[in-house]
């Protein structure tokens, strides 16, 4: 198992390697750095200073291992369009991306699995057929349009919940959260809505069919044949094994929230770091592109490792060593 | 049906389809008692693991009981529904499946799945199920039953995971078995030895078994009384030692010509002329007469005969009446 | 599947043509009895046709400053206005556009950027998964890496990046001119896998097939075999994946469009509109976001359930 984790380790590092050259052939070929961060005054000593200090004399491969170095220690540059550290920036835009994603994630989990188990259960009843063919449409509504339609009915017309922002914000330890105000929480219902809906209908759909596909299988009939009681069988027999597949993809559709977060941070004026990757494609702000790539990238991977050792606890088939397998 | 612990009477099921109704289990009675092995034989196709699902209340719609009765240890079953069926299946039937491979839960461990049962069943303690899981385990022959209570069933070869399987089958002491092709997804080498656990575990309990299979040497080896399917219906019923060595039914005869075991020393396996009709085609009166070399006018007119004992479902049975 | 169909599926394909094949074809028969393809058929020609020949069908031209009255702006649907008198079909917006035609020539957009984006991503696709297939090794290795680093990103992530990074090259002048050509290539590069992985299987599959060995044994080069021998065989997938992949690049540059990274206010696209329209959302012009949302939704919807119906009577293991 250790050999295994460690392999993984090894290429989500390699995926970070190649994640990092990208980033840092932003930084280096996209526009000229010197250009972008002296601006007009500048002398040829001036020049010469700044590209010795960057390193930019360098072979390439030294220059991006410096890049590597930083990028460890959080220190991405300084954004082009604010003058301030890539780094600063980031830090503080992260909460309102990560308590969105966080609840918009479970929001999709929760009620996704719950909505595949029920309509694989139930997969001939009135109102499972109902939820398959409203999912149809939700698969086919482009998100922004979803919060679009959302802002319109509750905002504009019953004008429930706010539109835009996060609402007031309480600060901890550097952490500013809006789970602690009533405004907070309101400013959270339609963006967490919009960004989990997609995802919960894609996890609500994976569940059934895969959860119809065991039922099918031979120890189900003879869990049945065993006389267990139908919850056993569905939430204990059929569910656990449903799971093994579906986790791989739940764990993508996470690392897919925040990429997506883009979007309604963008619809709602949320102010995350999607919002902030947006802007800084508008105004080509490179820093800010290249660390909110590694940002991501990291996130990605970091999921995707959890995942593969989830598997460990879930499936005993893979906790043998595989020389041992038939 | 006095001391029977399993009768069945005229037992028809009907599956609907678009072409018309099909019957997979058309009148068939027997009787098993305890701890009696009535070995169920025929074609696939021929209805014997039907009339089992049928016994144990696991047909998947649309099939049906579309007529007759089921009578465990005295009590009607074959109207019971869900809940009251669920109480019953387990607890007085057990049952046995062909693929040890695909039976158990893969990501359950053997003792969970042990424990559960009998927990659903029993009214025993946690701790008192995981002792009686160990002893189920020995019992069925598992070596290191104690250090093996937590592993999976990938962790076992096919033979001992037919083993668990019916460990599981037999855990809350049922009164019954089905056995529904138990050895023919295993190795040669193991069958016999799986059908000796089944035969020594029933014996000493008094189980009675239905054991399902299309192998007569399976039959030959396990079983006491031995009732022959073919295309739904019953066409012979007796001991074992009659109806090997004494078939009445063409059918049986031809069946037991072209078993290799039965046939030992002849120079060639005999062959039944074309194939059992499929079931939405079944021809009138006996359904074996286009296949049948000694049919005659009354075959094709009339069903085959009501049976009994001591006559097989043929007009023209092939030995005269045994003397009884 | 079994080669059979699908060896005799191709060719059908490439000559459709020749419309008595065409009509004698088991697609064609499928086709017909499927109430859904011949209604989204309908409806995607109808919008192709009217995004085609928008300069003949729009009343106005929107973009035509001449041709713009600023005192028209806002005009219900099917109200006249207060001032001129005039009425619109669809209203007009701020600036007294006619919004039926800023949403035909919108489409004109979308739906140019979208089929441009995935033809490149299938010439990009088949040419690498071909020369993966084909040639093996080291080459292939490199390939599908990247392919898989690729896909672990969302690709409207990979397509927002490319886009940020072309801008970055293009000087300041040229950006809203390149826009359009810039996010063809964003769109493109980011839908380039599927195709490369599917022509990278199917072109291992066909490459043991006797009749390449035996175009090899006769002397064909590597490249008349890639073309004229294997190519014709993955058609089929690619065009499912074509269709459905529209579908998706039509919503991806309607997003990217609708966050302000995309067709530009000069040129805008069916999502620009509703970037547009969202402004007006909370003044009660709801007409000037509506009428391109459901354009939007009607265009992908039909091309997302031509693609499902192509999926199945195409090749029902392809899912």
């Amino acid at each position: 198992m250790l050999a295994y984790i460690i392999r993984r380790m090894g290429q989500s590092a390699l995926v970070l390697l190649i994640v990092g050259l990208v980033a840092f052939s932003m930084f280096r070929f996209v526009g000229d750095p010197i250009d972008n961060m002296l601006g007009q005054e500048r002398t040829a000593e001036d020049i010469e200073r700044l590209r010795e200090q960057l390193g930019l004399d360098q072979p390439f491969a030294v220059q991006y291992f410096r890049f590597l170095e930083g990028a460890v220690q959080g220190n991405f540059g300084v954004s082009y369009r604010q003058g301030r550290p890539v780094s600063e920036i980031l830090l503080e835009r992260a909460p309102a991306t990560l308590e969105l994603a966080a609840v918009s994630g479970i929001l999709a989990i929760v009620f996704g699995i719950a909505l595949g188990v029920f309509t694989a259960i139930r997969r001939n009843g009135f109102t499972a057929n109902f939820i398959m063919s409203a999912s149809l449409i939700g698969v086919s509504l482009p998100t922004f349009l979803i919060g679009i339609l959302l802002i319109y009915i509750f905002s504009v017309e019953l004008g429930w919940l706010p539109s835009f922002g996060r609402g007031e914000t309480v600060d901890i330890g550097g952490w500013s959260t809006g789970f602690l105000t009533e405004s907070g929480l309101k400013a959270l219902i339609l963006p967490a809505i919009t960004l989990g809906l997609y995802q919960m209908t894609l996890i609500m759909r994976l569940v059934r069919s895969e959860m119809l596909e065991v039922l099918r299988q031979d120890y189900i009939r003879f869990a049945r044949a065993r006389g267990l009681k139908d919850r056993a069988i569905n939430f204990r027999h059929a569910l656990k094994n449903t799971m093994v597949p579906v986790i791989t993809v739940i764990g993508l559709q996470l690392g897919a929230i925040i990429a997506f977060a883009i979007i309604t941070e963008t619809v709602f004026q949320w102010p995350g770091v999607g919002l902030l990757f947006i802007n800084a494609i508008q105004f080509v702000d490179i820093p800010v592109m290249a660390a909110y790539l590694m940002l991501i990238s990291v996130m990605f991977v970091g999921i995707n490792l959890i995942v593969d050792i989830l598997y460990f606890f879930i499936d005993p088939r893979l906790r043998v060593d595989r020389a041992g397998g038939h | 049906m006095s001391d029977a612990v399993l009768s069945i009477r005229n037992l028809s099921v009907e599956i609907p389809t678009r072409t018309g109704v099909v019957k997979p289990v058309d009148g068939v009675s027997y009787d098993i008692s305890a701890g009696e092995i009535l070995g169920v034989v025929g074609e696939s196709g021929a209805g014997k693991s039907m009339a089992g699902n049928a016994v144990i209340g696991l047909l998947s719609p649309p099939a049906h009981i579309a007529a007759g009765e089921i009578w465990l240890n005295g009590t009607r079953i074959d109207a019971l529904k869900g809940e009251a069926m669920r109480r019953l299946r387990g607890k007085q039937i057990g049952m046995v499946f062909q693929d040890p491979l695909t039976s158990l839960n893969p990501l359950l461990s053997i003792g969970d799945q042990l424990t559960e049962t009998m927990l659903t069943h029993l009214p025993i303690s946690r701790s008192e199920a995981e002792k009686r899981a160990v002893a189920a385990l020995e019992e069925v022959g598992i070596p290191g039953a104690v250090e093996r209570i937590d592993s999976y069933p990938h962790e076992f070869s096919g033979g001992m995971r037919q083993r668990v399987v019916i460990a599981l089958a037999l855990c809350a002491e049922p009164s019954l078995i089905i056995a529904d092709e138990p050895t023919t997804a295993l190795d040669v080498s193991v069958q016999a030895q799986i059908i000796a656990l089944l035969k020594r575990l029933c014996r000493d309990r008094g189980t009675a078994v239905m054991l399902i299979t299309h192998d007569m040497g399976v039959i030959a080896e396990a079983a006491d009384r031995v009732a022959v399917m073919y295309a739904g219906r019953l066409a012979e019923l007796g001991t074992v030692r009659d109806v090997l060595t004494q078939p009445q039914h063409p059918y049986t005869a031809g069946l037991m010509a072209s078993t290799p075991l039965a046939s030992a020393g002849k120079a060639r396996l005999h062959q039944i002329e074309g194939a059992m009709p499929r079931l939405d085609n079944v021809p009138e009166g006996c359904a074996f007469h286009p296949r049948c070399e000694y049919a005659q006018d009354k075959c094709r007119a009339a069903p085959a005969p009501q049976i009994s004992d001591s006559h097989a479902a043929c007009w023209f049975p092939l030995i005269a009446e045994k003397v009884s | 599947m079994t080669d059979i169909p699908e060896q005799g599926m191709a060719p059908k394909i490439a000559q459709k043509s020749r419309l008595r094949v065409f009509l004698d074809s088991d697609i064609y028969y499928t086709f017909k009895r499927s109430p859904v393809a011949v209604v989204s058929t309908i409806v995607v020609l109808i919008l192709v046709l009217s995004a085609v020949f928008a300069p003949l069908i729009a009343p106005t031209n929107p973009f035509n400053p001449a041709s713009l009255n600023l005192m028209n702006g806002f005009t219900p649907p099917m109200e006249p206005n207060a001032f001129t008198g005039d009425t619109f079909f669809l209203g007009t917006d701020d600036q007294g556009r006619d919004v039926f035609s800023t949403i035909l020539y919108g489409m004109r957009v979308s739906l140019f950027v979208g089929v441009a984006a995935v033809l490149f991503a299938m010439v990009l696709g088949i040419t690498l998964g071909l020369i993966s297939g084909y040639v093996g090794g080291w080459t292939e290795t490199i390939i599908m890496r990247t392919a898989d680093v690729q896909l672990t990103f969302p690709s409207i992530l990979v397509a927002m990046l490319i886009f940020g990074i072309a801008k970055g090259f293009t000087p300041v002048e040229y950006r809203d001119q390149m826009a359009i050509w810039v996010l063809i290539i964003a769109i493109g590069l980011s839908d380039w896998v599927q195709f490369a992985r599917v022509v990278r299987g199917a072109t291992l599959v066909e490459k043991r097939k006797e009749y390449v060995e035996a175009a090899r044994l006769i002397g064909r080069t590597p490249y008349a075999i890639m073309l004229r021998h294997i190519l014709p065989n993955v058609l089929s997938p690619v065009l499912v994946i074509a269709t459905i992949s529209l579908a998706l690049a039509i919503i991806a540059e309607a997003t990217l469009s609708f966050l302000g990274v995309g067709a530009p206010p000069t040129q805008p696209s069916l999502g620009t509109l509703i970037r547009i329209g969202q402004g007006f959302l909370f003044s009660g012009e709801w007409w000037i976001l509506l009428f391109p949302a459901v354009t939007l939704l009607t265009l992908a919807l039909s091309v997302n359930l031509l693609g499902d119906w192509l999926r199945d009577a195409l090749n029902p293991r392809l899912r």
